[in-house]
Formats: C-alpha cells, sequence, structure tokens
C-alpha cells in the first residue's frame, strides 16, 4: 500500500486524474502516452505551486458539503471547489456531471468512482476499496446542471492542453457567462499558443458584450473583435444582443451583423462551389471511363457502374490482406489498389468485349440489353462472394481529416479524390493524344474502315478501348471507396449520373465530359440548399431532359456524316 | 371499324385471342365453382398469379408497340405502368375511408401519420372511380405526349432517348419516395379494402379482375393489331427502318412516333392499374429503372415485333421468375436473368416467335402449305405458355 499522506504522491496522483477523465472515451493506446507526458508536466507545475500540502481548508469543506446531500450546499461546494485552484476539482466536478460522485451522510466523507471502477475520496485522492453500504450518489436539478457545466468550462480553460483551452474558449464565448470574466482574463494573460489567445480574446469580447456594466468602449472594441471572426456563431451572438442599448453601440452591432451576413454568404457561395467541385469530381471520375466507351467506341455499357465496383472490391481485398498480413502497409494500401483495380476491371472489360460486345456492333439497343444483363450477372456473383452488405474500407491516414480554409472545411479525402481525378483526366487525355494506341483509337472512331484499310487491327483496338474504358472505372472504384459504401449496389447508384454527364456533355469528346461533370456537380450543390437535395437531383434530372431536347448531341457535338451513323 | 379489325386478324392472332379468352373465362370459373377438392380447381393464389402476369403481357404490348415496330426503345415505360398505378391506388386508399388504423374518413392513413392538415389538391375525384379510371389513361398519356413531344420534335432518338426516358423514370422514382410528395413515400399505398364495393381479397373479385385483365389483354391486342396493320403501321415500321428516309419521302415522323409513344404510355397506365389491386400494393420501387429494362427483355425474349411474342414473352420470363425466386435457387435468378439478357440478344435476336417463324416460313414455303396449316402450327406454339 502506498503512503497516501505523502503530498507529492498525492498531486501526483491528483494529476492523474484529470487526463484519465479526459480521455477514457478517446483512443486508448495514443492517449495514455500523451496522457503520462501531460500528467508529469502538470504535476511538475503542481509540485512547485502547491509546496504545502493540502488538508483541511477551504477545499475540503466544500467537498464535504456535497455529503449534505442539499441542492442549495451542492450548489456552494460546486463554486468553491471550482474556484479552489485544487488539481481535484475537475475530477470531483465531471465526477457529479456523470453521477460517480457518492457521498457517505453519517462520516460526511466523498467518494469519485473513476471510469476504470477504481474509487478514491474525493477530498485526499486516497485509494478506498469499496464505497461505504449508506453511500449515496449526490443529487443534481436542471439548475445544478447548468452549473456544472459552465463550473467545468471553466476548469478547462486552465487545461494544458491548447486544444481543450481553445474548445473551452468557444463554449464561453457561446454562452457569455460573466462569472467566467475573471478566468478568462486570468487565462489571457497567461496564454503564449497564438491561437488559443485569439479564442480566449473573443470569449472576453463575448462575455463584456453581454456584461451589463461594462463601458461603451469596451462593448464596441468586443463588437469588433466578433466582427473580425465573422462566422455563424458571432451572428448568432450579435443577433442575440438585447435592444436596448445606446444608439453608438446598436448601430456598431448593426454594422458587424451586416458585414458578418454578407461574408458568410460569400463563404457560403464558396462552400457549395467547393461541394460543387468536390461532386463533379466524383461524376467525372465515375463517367470518365463511360466516355470513353460510349463516347469514343459508341457501346452503350450499362454494366460499366459494375466495373466501378469492381474496382472498390478489390480495394478492399487489397486492404483485407494487408490488415491480416502487412498492417505496415495500410497508408500504401490505396496506391497498391490503383493499378490491382486497373488491371483486374480492364481484364474483365477486355473478356466482356471479346465474348459479348463485338458481336453486337452497330446494334446499339442491343448492346445496351446485353450489357444490363452483364452488370446483373457481376452484381449477383460479387453478392454471392462477398456478401450482400457493405464491407469496410478504411482511410489511409493521409486521407483522414479536415483542414479548415476560412470559414469552410475541406476534408482530405475529397481533396485528394479531385486531384487524383485530374491526373486520371490529364494522364487519359495525353494517352489518347499522343500515344500509338491514342492515335489508333481515334483512327477507329472517326472511321473505321479507312483506319482497317490503313492495317490498324480495328478488334484489338475495340478490345484495348473497351479494357481501358473499364479499367478507368476500376480505379475510379479505388477513389470512390473512400467516400461511399463498397456494396454490390455501388455501381447501380452511378450509371445514371454517369451517362447524364456523357450525354450532357457530348459524346466522343473528354473535354465534354469534364465540363459536364463539374457544371453538373456544381448546379446540384447550388440548388441543394435551395430545393433540397432529391429535389435538386430530379431538377437536374429534369434539366438535363429539357437540354438534350435542344441539343441532342450535348454541349461538345461531334460534327459531320460519322454522327449520324 | 369492325372491318379494320377484321382485316388486323390473321390466324395466330384470332387464336392468341381465343387462348386468353379462354384464360380469363375457364380460370374464374374453375377458380369460383369447382369444389377445391377437385383437380382442375385453380386455387386462388394462383388466379392473382395469373392475374399480375396477364397485365405483365399488357405492358409487354405496350413496349412491343413504340419498340417492335416503330423502333423507339423506352428504358422508362415502368414509370408510366406505375403511374397507373398510383392512380388506382388513390381509389383504392379513398374506399378504406374511415376503417384505416386512424379511422380518418378523408385523409388516408399516411396523410394523418405525417400531420397533413387537408386532402391535397391532387387527391380530390379519386373517390370516384370513372375519375380514376380517366386518371389512369390520362396521367401517363399526357406525360408520354409532353416528354414525347419534347424529345421526337428534337430528333432525340435511338440510346439518347432510351436513356432520358431511363432518367425520368429514375426522376420519378426519387420524387415518389419522398414523403411529402403525397404518394406515401417509400411505403407507397397499401391496405386495400375495396374496389366498386367488392372486397380486393375476395375470390370472386379476384377472379373478376383477371377476367377484366384478360379482356384489357384482349382489347389492347386489338388496338395493337389494327394499329400494325394500318396504313400508318407501314409508316411506323418504315421510320424504324429507316427514319430519315421516311422523313424524306414527306411523312412528318415524329407526329407519328408521338401517337404510337403516347398510346403505348396509356396501355402501360391501364395495365399498371390492374395490377394494383391483384397485387395489393404500389410503391416507389415500381419507378426503379430495372424494372422498365426487365420489362424490354420480355419483349425481346417473346420476339420484338411480334405482340403474340411480346405477350408470351412477359408470361415465360415471369414463370421462370417466380418458379425460381420461389425456391431454393433464388440466389440463382439475378444469374439467370442476366444470362438470358446476353443469350437472347446474342443468340435470339428474333425472340421465341420470330425465331419460330424464320424456321417455320420457309418450310411452309416448301410445303406450299395453305394457310390454314400454318396457323394451326403457329397456335402451337402459344398454347402452351398460355396453360402455364
Amino acid at each position: 500500500m502506498l503512503d497516501l499522506r505523502n503530498p507529492i504522491h498525492e498531486t501526483w496522483k491528483a494529476a492523474m486524474l484529470p487526463s484519465s477523465v479526459y480521455f477514457c472515451r478517446g483512443r486508448p493506446v495514443v492517449a495514455n502516452v500523451f496522457d503520462r507526458l501531460r500528467a508529469l508536466f502538470l504535476s511538475v507545475c503542481l509540485i512547485a505551486a502547491f509546496a504545502l500540502p493540502a488538508f483541511a481548508g477551504p477545499f475540503e469543506d466544500a467537498v464535504a458539503k456535497f455529503a449534505n446531500d442539499e441542492f442549495s450546499d451542492t450548489d456552494e461546494a460546486i463554486g468553491t471547489v471550482a474556484a479552489s485552484g485544487n488539481p481535484l476539482a475537475f475530477t470531483i466536478i465531471s465526477a457529479l456531471q456523470d453521477g460517480r460522485l457518492s457521498a457517505d451522510p453519517d462520516t460526511k466523507k466523498v467518494y469519485v468512482t473513476q471510469d476504470d471502477g477504481k474509487i478514491i475520496d474525493a477530498a485526499t485522492a486516497a485509494a478506498v476499496d469499496k464505497l461505504p453500504d449508506n453511500a449515496a450518489a449526490v443529487r443534481l436539478n436542471n439548475r445544478l446542471r447548468r452549473t456544472v457545466e459552465a463550473a467545468l468550462g471553466g476548469l478547462t480553460l486552465l487545461s494544458p492542453d491548447p486544444a481543450k483551452r481553445i474548445a473551452a474558449a468557444q463554449s464561453v464565448f457561446k454562452t457569455h457567462d460573466e462569472s467566467m470574466l475573471p478566468v478568462v482574463d486570468g487565462a489571457l494573460q497567461k496564454e503564449t499558443n497564438k491561437a488559443a489567445k485569439l479564442a480566449f480574446t473573443e470569449a472576453r469580447a463575448a462575455i463584456l458584450l453581454f456584461k451589463a456594466d461594462a463601458t461603451d468602449a469596451e462593448k464596441l472594441e468586443a463588437i469588433a473583435t466578433i466582427k473580425a471572426r465573422g462566422d455563424q456563431e458571432a451572428l448568432a451572438l450579435l443577433t442575440g444582443l438585447s435592444g436596448e442599448q445606446p444608439p453608438a453601440i446598436a448601430r456598431a452591432a448593426a454594422s458587424a451583423t451586416s458585414a458578418i451576413q454578407s461574408n458568410l454568404a460569400l463563404w457560403s457561395t464558396v462552400q457549395n462551389a467547393w461541394y460543387g467541385l468536390s461532386l463533379g469530381s466524383v461524376l467525372l471520375l465515375a463517367a470518365i471511363g463511360l466516355a470513353i466507351t460510349f463516347g469514343v467506341m459508341g457501346v452503350i455499357n450499362m454494366a460499366h457502374g459494375e466495373m466501378v465496383m469492381l474496382g472498390a472490391y478489390t480495394t478492399f481485398v487489397v486492404q483485407e490482406i494487408i490488415r491480416t498480413s502487412y498492417p505496415g502497409l495500410f497508408d500504401y494500401s490505396l496506391l497498391i489498389a490503383v493499378p490491382l483495380a486497373f488491371v483486374v476491371a480492364g481484364a474483365v472489360g477486355v473478356l466482356i468485349e471479346r465474348s459479348i460486345i463485338r458481336f453486337l456492333y452497330g446494334r446499339p439497343l442491343e448492346t445496351l440489353l446485353a450489357t444490363w444483363g452483364i452488370s446483373l450477372v457481376l452484381q449477383q456473383a460479387v453478392r454471392t462472394t462477398f456478401g450482400p452488405t457493405n464491407r469496410e474500407v478504411g482511410n489511409p491516414s493521409w486521407m483522414s481529416g479536415a483542414f479548415e480554409l476560412g470559414q469552410i472545411t475541406i476534408t482530405y479525402n475529397r481533396l485528394w479524390i479531385l486531384c487524383f481525378t485530374m491526373v486520371v483526366f490529364v494522364v487519359l487525355l495525353a494517352m489518347l493524344r499522343y500515344t500509338a494506341l491514342g492515335l489508333e483509337m481515334r483512327a477507329v472512331t472517326q472511321n473505321r474502315r479507312m483506319a482497317a484499310s490503313m492495317g490498324i487491327a480495328t478488334s484489338r483496338v475495340d478490345a484495348l478501348t473497351f479494357g481501358l474504358g473499364s479499367g478507368i472505372a476500376g480505379i475510379a472504384g479505388v477513389a470512390l471507396s473512400q467516400i461511399d459504401n463498397v456494396s454490390p449496389n455501388l455501381g447501380q447508384s452511378y450509371i445514371i449520373d454517369s451517362f447524364m454527364v456523357v450525354v450532357f456533355g457530348g459524346v466522343g469528346n473528354l473535354w465534354g465530359t469534364l465540363v459536364g461533370a463539374f457544371t453538373l456537380g456544381i448546379a446540384n450543390k447550388f440548388l441543394e440548399p435551395v430545393a433540397g437535395a432529391v429535389l435538386g437531383k430530379i431538377a437536374i434530372l429534369v434539366l438535363i431532359i429539357f437540354f438534350i431536347q435542344k441539343r441532342p448531341r450535348g454541349l461538345f457535338a461531334l460534327k459531320g456524316r460519322a454522327v449520324e451513323a | 371499324m369492325p372491318h379494320v379489325l377484321t382485316r388486323s386478324l390473321d390466324r395466330s392472332a384470332t387464336l392468341f385471342l381465343i387462348v386468353v379468352a379462354a384464360c380469363g373465362v375457364l380460370i374464374p370459373l374453375s377458380n369460383l365453382l369447382l369444389p377445391s377438392s377437385s383437380m382442375l380447381q385453380v386455387p386462388t393464389y394462383l388466379v392473382a398469379l395469373f392475374g399480375k402476369y396477364t397485365c405483365y403481357a399488357i405492358l409487354a404490348l405496350a413496349i412491343d408497340l413504340i419498340w417492335g415496330y416503330c423502333g423507339i426503345l423506352s428504358l422508362g415505360h415502368g414509370a408510366f405502368f406505375a403511374l397507373g398505378g398510383y392512380a388506382m391506388g388513390m381509389y383504392l386508399m379513398r374506399q378504406i375511408g374511415s376503417r384505416g388504423v386512424y379511422g380518418n374518413p378523408i385523409l388516408p392513413d399516411f396523410m394523418v401519420f405525417l400531420n397533413y392538415p387537408k386532402l391535397p389538391w391532387y387527391w380530390h375525384g379519386f373517390d370516384m372511380f370513372w375519375f380514376a379510371a380517366l386518371m389512369v389513361v390520362l396521367v401517363p398519356g399526357l406525360l408520354a405526349f409532353c416528354f414525347g413531344w419534347l424529345a421526337f420534335r428534337s430528333r432525340v432518338t435511338g440510346v439518347y432517348l432510351s436513356i432520358i426516358t431511363q432518367a425520368m423514370t429514375y426522376a420519378l422514382l426519387l420524387a415518389f419516395f419522398r414523403n411529402d410528395f403525397g404518394f406515401g413515400g417509400n411505403n407507397g399505398l397499401t391496405d386495400f379494402k375495396d374496389i366498386l364495393g367488392f372486397n380486393v381479397q375476395a375470390d370472386g373479385t379476384r377472379a373478376a379482375l383477371l377476367a377484366m385483365s384478360c379482356l384489357a389483354l384482349i382489347i389492347g391486342f386489338l388496338i395493337c393489331r389494327a394499329v400494325v396493320t394500318s396504313k400508318l403501321g407501314k409508316v411506323l415500321i418504315a421510320i424504324r427502318d429507316a427514319e430519315s428516309r421516311t422523313r424524306f419521302l414527306g411523312y412528318r415522323v415524329e407526329s407519328y412516333k408521338l401517337f404510337v409513344f403516347t398510346l403505348s404510355a396509356c396501355m402501360a397506365g391501364v395495365a399498371g392499374a390492374l395490377y394494383v389491386p391483384q397485387v395489393g400494393i404500389i410503391n416507389p420501387s415500381e419507378f426503379a429503372p430495372g424494372n422498365s429494362i426487365e420489362a424490354v427483355i420480355w419483349v425481346a425474349v417473346g420476339g420484338r415485333g411480334t405482340l403474340i411474342g411480346a405477350a408470351l414473352g412477359a408470361v415465360v420470363v415471369n414463370y421462370a421468375k417466380t418458379y425460381f425466386t420461389s425456391g431454393p435457387l433464388a440466389p440463382y435468378w439475378l444469374f439467370m436473368l442476366g444470362a438470358l439478357f446476353i443469350l437472347v440478344t446474342l443468340l435470339l435476336p428474333r425472340g421465341i416467335v420470330g425465331t419460330f417463324n424464320s424456321w417455320w416460313e420457309p418450310w411452309k414455303a416448301k410445303r406450299s402449305s395453305d394457310n390454314a396449316e400454318s396457323a394451326a402450327r403457329e397456335d402451337g406454339v402459344s398454347e402452351p405458355d398460355m396453360a402455364e
């Protein structure tokens, strides 16, 4: 048994407590290391600060009040404990919030049940074997719950973790609780972290704005700070300001409100544009292979979506193998999956072309039906092999997470998909323009018989073109597996959209597909906030139907006699 | 008019009509009159199944009329079918009256559930059968007219038309899935009680619905025959085979196409309306693009451009579907359906009836036998499928 009265040891232990509370719901392994470092840091600070052992004093008296089981006493105790600066304060208050704080009314002892089931004495942090029989959880009512939340917010303002301090400052910004002002001021003085300092300044401004006895100059300065922040929260704060303000402040608030509003409108446009670009890149990725098979070859490949699905399942299989055999390679799983998906889907494509589609050239409607049949078979094959439910495909670390750009959040996976799409597009364009196969493809597209007379093996080119289109669908599947459910129905959800893109953009022209995809993506995302997601999509479909009436061959139509053939 | 009808009927068509009429009369009678112990008694579930197949046959006829004779491959005919079905479903919902779970005399259950204050304007009138019956034809017809008017006038043809019809049915699918669209969201319309005062679950009603479906099939077939054997039909075939040439000959191609497309949509609507009381539910999944494509494959299996083949194909494929999906082979049904799509297009491009004809005609010519015998042989094909 440890010597529990050793103050240094006590402080150390107390320092450990908040961290275990913080991190109990997080990732245990990572957190533990971090936890210990923090605890070490904190304990060093605390040893310096609390050279004296914390024997009976205001803190202990306050803790004992929890045992009275009176709401007024509890309220008082919360205030004293929160203000005490004692390292146990956070543990006690958060235990109170979660109903883990129990008290023995006879001995006036208060106990905290920790998340790991261990019990400690709240006043001394001494470990206790078990709760006394008559110990009961300290009760809360709604008013007290609010007090508890506010107290916790104040306690986290002093947390050693800058991210926690910022989060706490944000919550103070929202609640603008006057009682927090001294804590915020104190924290602001000591703060060295730039982001945290800004957060504290904003929190302070929010409090001052609503503080009845703040001077006008303070309030004006506060409004300027809030205006500079310029987000939805700032707007909510300013619109929440009561009507009875001196005219100068009311004017400043009104102008700040309108400035923030126009700023927000601008950002929401930027955000819609970003979402639109992101959706457009997904559409482009899904449609680009179709632009080859449908646009270049004139083959209606209804099984195109299933090629995308095959690519996604290839990613799944690659990740499964990596997970079981080479866990260290997980971050490279997508890089490995891309060529594999291209090969798998491309090979299936060549197989389909050689065994079925080549017999149907010149009969587009029959091709449509046959490829629909292929799509049913492929779907069912995947369903019987991998099961009908969604399969888990993970994000590598470099694709997870997000960063803030002004008022919008950009997720890394969307950004990578956009880059990846553009790379695929450029490579494909270059391939069609500068390689021998590309030249042959274009020749066969423009005039099949002439190309054949010039010695191009047209049937080989057909097979390779179809394989290329399918292979690109396969690598689209790798990218889409990162943002969509990998299920046998994955392809179905993209096929109609892909056809819309190709038909809208114009057949036989990759630039048309690019423009078509981004136009539809952006139009969709700008319609969504107005009309809702489903209605927006319906509107887009209807618009395309109307558009096709106007330009039956799409935006960038091929012209000439060959088109009608 | 009578002479148009008689002219349009050859022997095989007559025999087809006789078989359908026999099914429409004998199956209900056997179900109702014979004791359930009898060998010849058709159980009620089979009556409903036959009714379903008959509706599918009408839909297939409608598709064959435009695809087989005019070269318009619509991948959105399921939408017209479902719209007709919804019109009938709305009538049936209004007939429930206060017998619903919430007992509201005006509002159907789902509207009470979704807090509709009153009946949406487009639900008015559906308590009257004649109005619903009118809408069954009018709504799909009007949609097809508007859609076709836009599409054919700007010469959207071939696969482009197929793709935008698919987009149309997909858009409707999304719309009907919405709860606030006023058609019951993804649950659709169900829990029907009465049709024209008769209980939809009763044996007698089911038998009558089968008879009505057979009658509709006969009428639909007669209309299609009348169209395709008339001068109009000749122009349609000319459009199918050489659209530009027909246009240069001075025919207004788009008007012909529009007429036949609208007619076909109306027929699909009637098929849907007869389908709903027999299966007891209509929900947005009927709009799924896959359903429309499946209906096209019925026509391809039976033989496009033969009418009889379309009806035959619908029954054969759906019988196979019922057979396989209800047995231990259920997981393999999609493989078979997929293979059917591939094999029929590759190996049997004329379908069952077309292939039979191509074998039969030369043989007949060689034997130089008279028409009577050939008709008798062709009947031999259409008979077994109707007996299934």
